[in-house]
């Protein structure tokens, strides 16, 4: 049989305290199956009743009883048995007859061993407790994550305020429409779609790739069905994402440093370099 | 008296400790540090370091918008995130702050944007390193956010439960690029002007109504005092709301989905 857990002996234990039974068990576990045979709980009684009547099939309530079931209880039985029979009577003579059959309740409310009880199963909390939040290692976000942020966001205040102080930000003539400066180029960042230009129409340079990409890459978690996190698990998907990146990155830099006047190829350590932050 | 302890490190770095040991000392015991932190000054009920006073820090704070009282142990380290997302977090406050240095001094039209920033560069206080550091600021932001997506698509954080925060993650990649282009015209100089002409060219094409789209980003058919104006509300004004609310849902999402994914 499967253990007993703690708490319920030890329950059991002052139970039976309280009880008066068995009085040598002081306080701590009794290592003695104590649960199996106990006339323990006194509400129990009723919802066993039943139970013991189908299995004892009428077995007697004098025979050894005396010396294990207090005399509260005992009464409290027999008050029931009464009860049961007067109801049984006052259903009916029709109904009496009926359940003169299965009448046995009435007389075989005790089990074989003399007990008012059973118990039929020890059941694990976990079984049939479901308990969702497995226990994380965790640590107080003050001050473990706090100083670590606070820390970081002062070495790049550090940073962006001395390199401001250093670099200065562009600001070239006044906008000129009658001067087209050559070459002509729009922020980094979609130097790349400028890049495509040159291969690409500009319907599917400038609008259709970059809006694609956007939608694909938006609805990624939707058709990356794969539920691990592992990269040993998604190496394609890595790979993908890699090839995209990098080729979005070799596009970036090639119209970044790549491009001359007139958009045309040049190396920046022989022509200089056309670009502007 | 912490490194007064004679294990023959006695060299510059123990003599060193013990005189921040010391000045500690001295302003700890000061009589202005502690009326100023006295117990009951700075938290009401004065501060001593337990696990109820380090949860109550976040639970008592505007804080506990953003973080929980504890976080997973792997999500404290540098090495995991980078510090990306907050970093951009960061660099948009950064921005705003400066940005609204910058609108002190700024009028949104053609005949007056260049001179104004000139201006700013030359005789405000300041003026020239709050410019450069917002749009250094502004190009990093765009580095972060794109680098905050690659780290969280490379820890595979963009899964159940967290696909649609990776969606409004591409969206504030969007707008964070929408925001950066925007304030790329308004020191209307030769620069802004072609760089928003080769942008906005290409917007030009989208299929079916291109035309529609162009008109009304630039506010009329070439780029002018309209488009100034309407870039400039949008670089002030509407994109940053827009982004403040998405920001707001996506580390509302960051919490509700679990606290950040992982490890590994």
């Amino acid at each position: 049989m499967a253990e007993v857990p703690e708490h319920l002996l030890r329950r059991s234990a002052e139970r039976r305290k309280a009880l008066g039974l068995d009085g040598g068990d002081e306080g701590g576990a009794p290592p003695e199956a104590a649960a199996p045979a106990e006339p323990d709980a006194a509400p129990a009684a009723d919802v066993a009743a039943p139970a013991a009547a189908e299995a004892g099939g009428g077995a007697d309530v004098e025979t050894a009883s005396g010396t294990r079931i207090p005399a509260h209880l005992l009464e409290r039985a027999k008050r029931r048995k009464a009860a049961v029979a007067g109801g049984e009577v006052a259903a009916g003579a029709a109904a009496a007859t009926a359940t003169a059959t299965i009448a046995p309740p009435a007389s075989g409310l005790t089990g074989p061993g003399g007990h008012t009880q059973r118990l039929l199963t020890v059941v694990k909390s976990g079984s049939i407790q479901q308990t969702k939040a497995e226990a994380q290692d965790k640590v107080h976000v003050w001050p473990h994550l706090l100083v670590v942020e606070l820390a970081s966001i002062l070495i790049l205040m550090a940073l962006v305020t001395v390199f401001s102080a250093i670099v200065r930000a562009p600001l070239l003539s006044l906008a000129d429409f009658n001067r087209t400066p050559n070459p002509s180029k729009a922020p980094w960042y979609f130097l790349g779609l400028q890049e495509l230009l040159t291969m690409f129409h500009p319907m599917v340079a400038g609008v259709t790739i970059p809006g694609v990409a956007l939608g694909v890459a938006a609805l990624a978690p939707y058709y990356d069905k794969n539920p691990s996190n592992k990269p040993n698990d998604r190496r394609f998907a890595i790979a993908l994402f890699t090839i995209f990146i990098m080729l979005w990155a070799v596009l970036v830099i090639i119209g970044s440093f790549f491009r001359g006047p007139g958009f045309n190829f040049v190396f920046p350590w022989k022509d200089g370099i056309y670009f502007e932050l | 008296m912490a490194n007064g302890n004679g294990n023959g490190k006695n060299g510059t770095g123990g003599k060193l400790t013990q005189v921040l040991d010391k000045t500690d000392e001295t302003i700890r015991g000061s009589q202005a540090w502690n009326s100023i932190f006295r117990p009951g000054s700075v938290y009401r009920r004065g501060y001593t370091d337990s696990p109820r006073n380090r949860s109550y820090v976040i639970m008592n704070n505007v804080l506990y918008h953003l973080h929980p009282v504890k976080v997973k142990r792997h999500a404290v380290k540098v090495s995991y995130t980078l510090c990306l997302g907050g970093l951009s977090f960061f660099l948009f406050i950064l921005l705003t702050v400066t940005g609204i240095f910058l609108m002190f001094f700024y009028r949104p039209t053609a005949a007056a944007a260049w001179d104004d920033v000139r201006t700013l560069e030359t005789a405000v206080s300041f003026g020239s390193l709050v410019r450069n550091m917002h749009r250094w600021a502004a190009h990093l932001m765009v580095l972060a956010v794109f680098l905050h997506m690659c780290r969280v698509f490379y820890h595979g954080a963009y899964k159940a439960p967290r696909e649609f925060n990776w969606v409004i993650g591409v969206i504030l990649l969007t707008l964070t690029l929408l925001l950066s282009f925007t304030g790329y015209l308004l020191p209307w100089d030769q620069l802004a002007l072609w760089a928003v002409t080769v942008g906005t060219n290409m917007m030009g094409y989208t299929p079916v109504f291109g035309d529609g789209v162009k008109f009304v980003l630039l506010g009329s058919k070439e780029i002018g005092n309209d488009t100034l104006l309407r870039w400039y509300v949008l670089h002030v004004l509407l994109l940053p709301f827009v982004t403040v609310i998405f920001m707001a849902v996506h580390f509302w999402r960051v919490r509700k989905d679990g606290g950040i994914s992982g490890p590994l």
